[in-house]
């Protein structure tokens, strides 16, 4: 019932959303252009694969950031965004203390993760690539991650953004080749505008 | 179980002792140092791995003696010995055996039941599949504490043993360690040198 409630509202969500998707098809870009802040609906999930199937699910709960859409050129938009490692969540506690210490995000000594673009692209009607560099455990890389428009509602945009960081860059391989070296974020960004 | 033979140990079988022996003591001494507090996390990490390693070798060992037990048969006690010895040395042979087995099962049975879910990869080369168990936290405490039981009682029962087998060699002088090292003079008087063997 709920469930079934649920889907009815994200179907007229979508029918009211989707048509008007930002990028080139309506509404136009100048719909959406503004600054947003990342809202903690949001939710930022991530998982590493293990040897012989399976993998680590985790999510982190305390994360903040913003973005700017540019209302003449995608291109000139920009995000900002950062993640405190201290508040990843898993089905285990053992695993999230062992995620937090000095193994991996070393939380205590670098408490945040933080992403800044360098460089927005749009790949299609409503989809972009964003390249920035990556900030954790005080070493800096470059990653790209594939945004997805969900939709647009009058103040309230809704992103998913996906994409593969390879966790020894930032000297956080413990555990490979059990757990294979590619973390996979899956992320729901909701902003708000300003 | 076949019956006892008489013609002291082999080999292969002084191999398995030797290598057994410093297997368990070995997990034992690493078993202890990876569940210390305070243990830097990632060191941490790859001692379990290890452990569930050399741990399953260990198990694959004791379990190639037990084979050899049966299909074989245990070397007779060495002569010399006492009824009350013999019937003591062989019951602590076959607890030694049977422990040597059941810490390793009960290990691979705590991390089968763990909610750390943590795979089992052989020297990072084969996946190990878990025992048909329930992951749960009461199962995993359970088999920890079977474990860790049986491992300090195995440590104790060969430090037993071990005692037993120095004061057959330093206190009797009688050849029952030299038998599991390889010699076969088991004349409880010294022989001179350039005489050799008497058989
Ligand atoms: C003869 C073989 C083995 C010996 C002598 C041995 C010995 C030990 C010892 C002494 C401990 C520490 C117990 C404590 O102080 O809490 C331990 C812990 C452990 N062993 Fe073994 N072990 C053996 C085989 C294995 C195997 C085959 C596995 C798994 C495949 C295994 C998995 C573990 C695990 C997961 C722990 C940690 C238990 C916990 O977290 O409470 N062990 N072992
Ligand atoms: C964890 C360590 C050890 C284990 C599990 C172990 C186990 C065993 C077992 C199962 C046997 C019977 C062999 C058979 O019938 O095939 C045996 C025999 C023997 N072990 Fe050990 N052992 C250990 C350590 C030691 C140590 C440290 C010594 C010496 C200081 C030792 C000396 C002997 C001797 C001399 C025999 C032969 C006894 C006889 O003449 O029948 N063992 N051991």
């Amino acid at each position: 019932m709920r469930y079934a409630t649920l889907a009815l509202a994200g179907l007229t969500l979508g029918q009211i959303l989707l048509p008007q998707a930002v990028f080139s098809k309506t509404p136009e870009l100048s719909q959406a252009a503004g600054t947003y802040n990342i809202t903690g609906t949001s939710q930022i999930r991530f998982w590493v694969d293990q040897v012989g199937g399976g993998s680590i699910n985790g999510r982190f709960t305390k994360f903040s950031g913003r973005f700017r859409i540019d209302g003449r050129s995608i291109g000139a938009s920009s995000i900002s965004f950062t993640l405190y490692p201290q508040s990843v969540a898993t089905a285990e506690g053992r695993m999230e203390d062992f995620l937090r210490s000095s193994a991996v995000f070393h939380a205590d000594a670098y408490p945040t993760v933080t992403f800044r673009s360098t460089a927005v692209r749009q790949t299609g009607d409503d989809t972009a690539v964003v390249d920035g560099m990556l900030t954790a455990r005080g070493i800096t890389h470059r990653e790209q991650f594939s945004v997805r428009l969900q939709g647009l509602k009058g103040n309230a945009i809704a992103f998913n953004v996906t994409g593969n960081v390879y966790r020894s860059r930032y000297r956080m391989d413990v555990g490979t080749p059990i757990y294979l070296n590619v973390v996979k974020f899956d992320m729901d960004i909701r902003g708000v505008r300003q | 179980m076949r019956k006892p033979r008489d013609n002291g140990y082999g080999i292969g079988e002084i191999c398995l002792h030797w290598l057994m022996a410093g297997l368990v003591l070995g997990l034992v001494v690493l078993g202890f140092a990876m569940r210390r507090r305070g243990i830097d996390p990632a060191l941490q990490f790859s001692l379990y791995q290890w452990h569930k390693s050399f741990g399953l070798i260990a198990l694959a060992l004791a379990g190639l003696r037990v084979f050899l037990w049966l299909a074989a048969g245990r070397v007779a006690p060495a002569p010399g010995l006492g009824v009350v010895e013999r019937r003591a040395s062989t019951a602590t042979h076959l607890l030694l055996g049977f422990l040597c087995l059941v810490v390793p099962l009960a290990g691979w049975a705590v991390a089968s039941t763990t909610t750390l879910n943590i795979p089992t990869f052989l020297f990072n080369l084969v996946v190990i599949p878990p025992l048909p168990m329930a992951r749960s936290a009461g199962a995993e405490a359970f088999w920890s504490w079977v474990h860790a039981t049986t491992a300090y009682t195995l440590l104790a029962l060969a430090a037993l043993h071990s005692a037993a087998a120095l004061f057959h060699h330093f206190v009797r002088r009688d050849g029952v360690l030299m038998r599991m090292l390889g010699r076969r003079t088991i004349d409880p008087v010294d022989t001179p040198a350039n005489e050799g063997s008497k058989r």
